[in-house]
């Protein structure tokens, strides 16, 4: 007997425009954070008054500020809280969340009641205001604003990963492996999981992009990273007296939110297509 | 003069041959079963007639309905035919409606597109449809939504839809494969008595010749992209073409009694009064509701090296049953025990041992092996249940070892379940089940949704198997005919209880209770249809 030969699945997929676009984007945003600790063009953390309220010329970029800082410097150091704060955020929501959405779908009943409620609860609260009531108790900075985003991933996750699993859980091969002996958590750590893992990692890139709008929203408000800290919200903030006659203060780390956010946004949609084996069949 | 004409009809898909030169005639009032495996392209031959092909689909051939060349027909043109002049019919009731619009309105849709009829016209012409499908209005309002319906309902409404505009060609592609026997029995007679009304001629596609036997008038046998023999039904006795000879022979299962279990033997497995419960859901929270018992007393006794038989329709309580034996369903009463020890409900210290003894094969060959694990892994699953599991070469030889007894080459170890075709899976599927040495092993409706010529395969090893390891089967399923060739003993089961049960010659030959007599009669069997036809 010959074995049918056939590719594998993934052989038949292909990176999509989304895909390589929303990559490179993200990868500049990565390296410029990254890039930042190396090389900044200037300094940021020196004030040169003469040059201040400079507009956009060859000697600097993207203008100065009315302290005279270099404005493409600091955009490069924003993205280093940026990327930090997004980055830990949704990490704090794919490690707490997911286990506690594979939970709920192992146990069903009350387990499932009581963490599908509570995720509820959170989901219930507007989220900048909770991230505000955070910091203005425990005083603002990058780590508050760090578990203020945090804390509106978990549910996120819980509910991603509960609703895949659920689907999972009725499976023949989950019957399979319940007649092998195994019991919820086995099962889950070994056939759940990896199962869900490529809506996991799509969720991710999404939660990402929105943990660099909430980092820059929080530190428009001044909860997010502390002066002299360069931050793509505070610039904002900073810019809007002086947009009338310094509008590059503002175009440019709107720009930055927006064309970051852009790239990982389509990053997710782009693995989405690349990982998501309920949309494989379709082509 | 033929209705339909289908003349040295190719088709290609992204490169891929599906159709080589399929010439097929269709006259009105007759009725055609087109008959093939998976992948013979049978289906793709009934679609080409309605131009509904996938994106990529390159086409060659004239398909003549009337005279009238429908491959050189526009979109629009064609969507004037589709309906109107063919009618389709597909296999899964479940998705072939939508879900939220009423069977009248649906009914009606075809109607109003078609006719141009206002909306009382419509429903009036609905309503009878539906009633020439045999959804009387007084019993089945146009107001019910299909969630309110049961499969073979849902079947009626879609053949209402179908024929609401008395097409000329009616395909029906594979309309009974998701019905129970009783109702695939009932739906046929419809088709067929809708064809002969109409005068219009039907196409029924199918991978069971069993199945078309009583109903067609002429039978085409595919087998990848070509109709390999054609003729009228009475001449499937005297097939030519080594292939059709084969699917009628695989058709018939073997009648062959298996060889006689040793009678000797306290029973492996043993349930009883096995009681399962679901609470209903309630009409209003302070009401009481009883709850409905799925398996409802049910007791039961494999002895070793037996294979018996569990049969019913869908709903019968078969599956949960199974379950229980399984001991993964927890039970409002009754018990059931493995060597006279009690499995279910389980108790902590011997639950590991003895659940080794038990074993299962699902039924599902694509759904039932996790997609990311390689064969390797997937057949050593059951290992876990041993107290000093084997790991690396002892684990790697195990598996191999019984790769080799199920039939599979040795280079399987290390692939992916998606590079083996249904019937390999299901020998992957039975090895896993193997692995651990059971002494039980419990088949899921297991060859269901094999073709035909890979079932019989399946049967055989599964036989063999037996004899070998001396491994007890039980084996439900809503397929007498898989249960005569295999079983010692058939239990009948239905609506929560067993019915009857007894030896399964017996059972055959003089059934006693009126619902095994029901489903014997329901049965397609290739050889009393024939002689019925022959003389």
């Amino acid at each position: 007997m010959s074995v049918a030969a056939s590719s594998s699945p993934a052989a038949s997929r292909r990176a999509t425009p989304a895909l390589v676009l929303g990559g490179t984007i993200t990868g500049l945003f990565v390296l410029a954070a990254l890039g930042s600790y190396v090389w900044t063009p200037y300094p940021t953390a020196v004030l040169d008054v003469a040059h201040r309220l400079q507009p956009p010329s060859a000697a600097h970029w993207l203008g100065t500020d009315h302290f005279g800082r270099d404005v493409a410097s600091m955009i490069l150091v924003g993205a280093r809280n940026s990327l930090a704060v997004a980055v830990v955020a949704a990490g704090v929501g794919l490690l707490l969340g997911t286990p506690l959405g594979l939970l709920a779908a192992a146990r069903r009943g009350l387990a499932d009641e009581a963490i599908m409620r509570g995720a509820d609860l959170v989901f219930a609260f507007p989220s900048l205001l909770l991230a505000i009531m955070i910091t203005a108790v425990a005083g603002p900075g990058a780590i508050n604003a760090i578990i203020a985003i945090g804390v509106f991933n978990i549910p996120v996750f819980a509910r991603v990963a509960r609703g895949a699993a659920l689907s999972l859980w009725s499976r023949d091969y989950v019957l399979a492996a319940r007649v092998a002996g195994k019991g919820p958590g086995l099962i889950s750590a070994q056939h759940i999981l990896p199962n869900i893992a490529s809506l996991l990692i799509v969720q991710g890139a999404i939660q990402f992009s929105m943990g660099v709008l909430a980092e820059a929203a929080l530190s428009y408000v001044g909860l997010g990273a502390q002066p002299p800290t360069p931050s793509w919200g505070r610039m904002l903030n900073d810019a809007q007296t002086m947009i009338g006659f310094a509008p590059w203060l503002a175009i440019f780390p709107g720009l930055a939110i927006v064309v970051s956010v852009l790239g990982l946004n389509l990053l997710g949609d782009g693995l989405r297509d690349l990982l998501d084996p309920r949309l494989d069949r379709r082509r | 003069m033929s209705l339909l004409s289908i003349r040295d009809l190719t088709l290609g898909i992204g490169g891929a041959e599906v159709l080589k030169g399929v010439s097929l005639d269709l006259a009105a009032g007759e009725i055609v079963g087109l008959v093939g495996e998976s992948g013979s392209g049978k289906s793709m031959t009934g679609l080409s007639v309605l131009c509904l092909l996938p994106p990529g689909a390159v086409v060659s051939g004239r398909i003549e309905l009337d005279g009238q060349d429908l491959t050189s027909l526009s979109e629009p043109q064609m969507r004037a035919v589709r309906g109107a002049q063919v009618g389709m019919v597909f296999q899964e009731p479940m998705t072939a409606l939508d879900p939220l619009m009423t069977i009248g309105d649906q009914v009606a849709e075809t109607l109003r597109i078609h006719r141009g009829l206002g909306r009382a016209a419509a429903r009036e012409a609905a309503a009878a449809a539906l009633a020439r499908a045999g959804l009387p209005p007084d019993r089945f309002p146009l107001s019910r939504y299909p969630h309110e319906l049961s499969g073979g309902q849902r079947q009626r409404v879609a053949i209402a839809i179908a024929t609401a505009l008395k097409p000329k060609v009616l395909i029906a592609d594979e309309p009974t494969t998701a019905l129970d026997v009783t109702t695939q029995a009932q739906i046929l007679e419809l088709l067929k008595g809708l064809a002969r009304e109409d005068g219009c001629g039907l196409i029924l596609i199918t991978h069971d010749l069993a199945v078309v036997a009583e109903t067609v008038d002429r039978v085409a046998i595919m087998r990848a992209g070509e109709i390999v023999e054609q003729g009228p039904v009475a001449a499937l006795g005297a097939l030519t073409h080594p292939y059709a000879q084969r699917l009628a022979k695989d058709a018939v299962l073997a009648e062959t009694a298996p060889a006689p279990a040793p009678a000797d033997g306290a029973p492996v497995v043993e349930a009883t009064d096995v009681l399962r419960t679901y609470a209903p859901r309630r009409s209003a929270p302070w009401r009481r509701a009883e709850p409905f018992r799925a398996v409802d007393g049910v007791s039961l006794a494999v002895r070793p090296g037996e294979t018996v038989g569990l049969v019913g329709e869908s709903g019968s309580g078969k599956s949960t049953l199974l379950r229980a034996v399984l001991g993964l369903e927890a039970l409002q009463g009754g018990a059931v025990s493995l060597d006279g020890r009690p499995f279910s409900p389980p108790s902590r210290g011997d639950a590991r041992r003895l659940r080794r003894q038990v074993q299962a094969v699902f039924q599902d060959p694509y759904g039932s092996f996790d997609p990311r694990w390689r064969v390797a892994d997937l057949v050593a699953e059951p290992l876990h249940l041993l107290d000093d599991p084997p790991t690396g070469a002892a684990r790697r030889g195990r598996v191999a070892a019984v790769l080799e007894k199920v039939g599979l080459p040795a280079d399987a170890i290390d692939r992916y379940p998606h590079q083996f075709s249904g019937g390999q899976r299901q020998r992957i599927a039975i090895a896993r089940a193997l692995i651990t040495e059971p002494r039980l092993v419990v088949l899921d409706e297991a060859v269901s949704a094999l073709d035909v010529t890979v079932r019989a395969q399946i049967l055989a090893l599964l036989a063999d198997l037996s004899r070998e390891l001396g491994v007890a089967y039980l084996f439900v399923t809503h397929d007498l005919g898989v249960v005569r060739a295999v079983c010692h003993r058939v239990l009948v089961m239905q609506a929560g209880r067993i019915v009857e049960e007894g030896e399964t010659a017996q059972v055959f030959a003089s059934p006693r209770h009126p619902y095994t007599q029901t489903l014997l009669a329901a049965t397609p069997d290739l050889r009393r249809a024939l002689a019925a036809r022959g003389a």
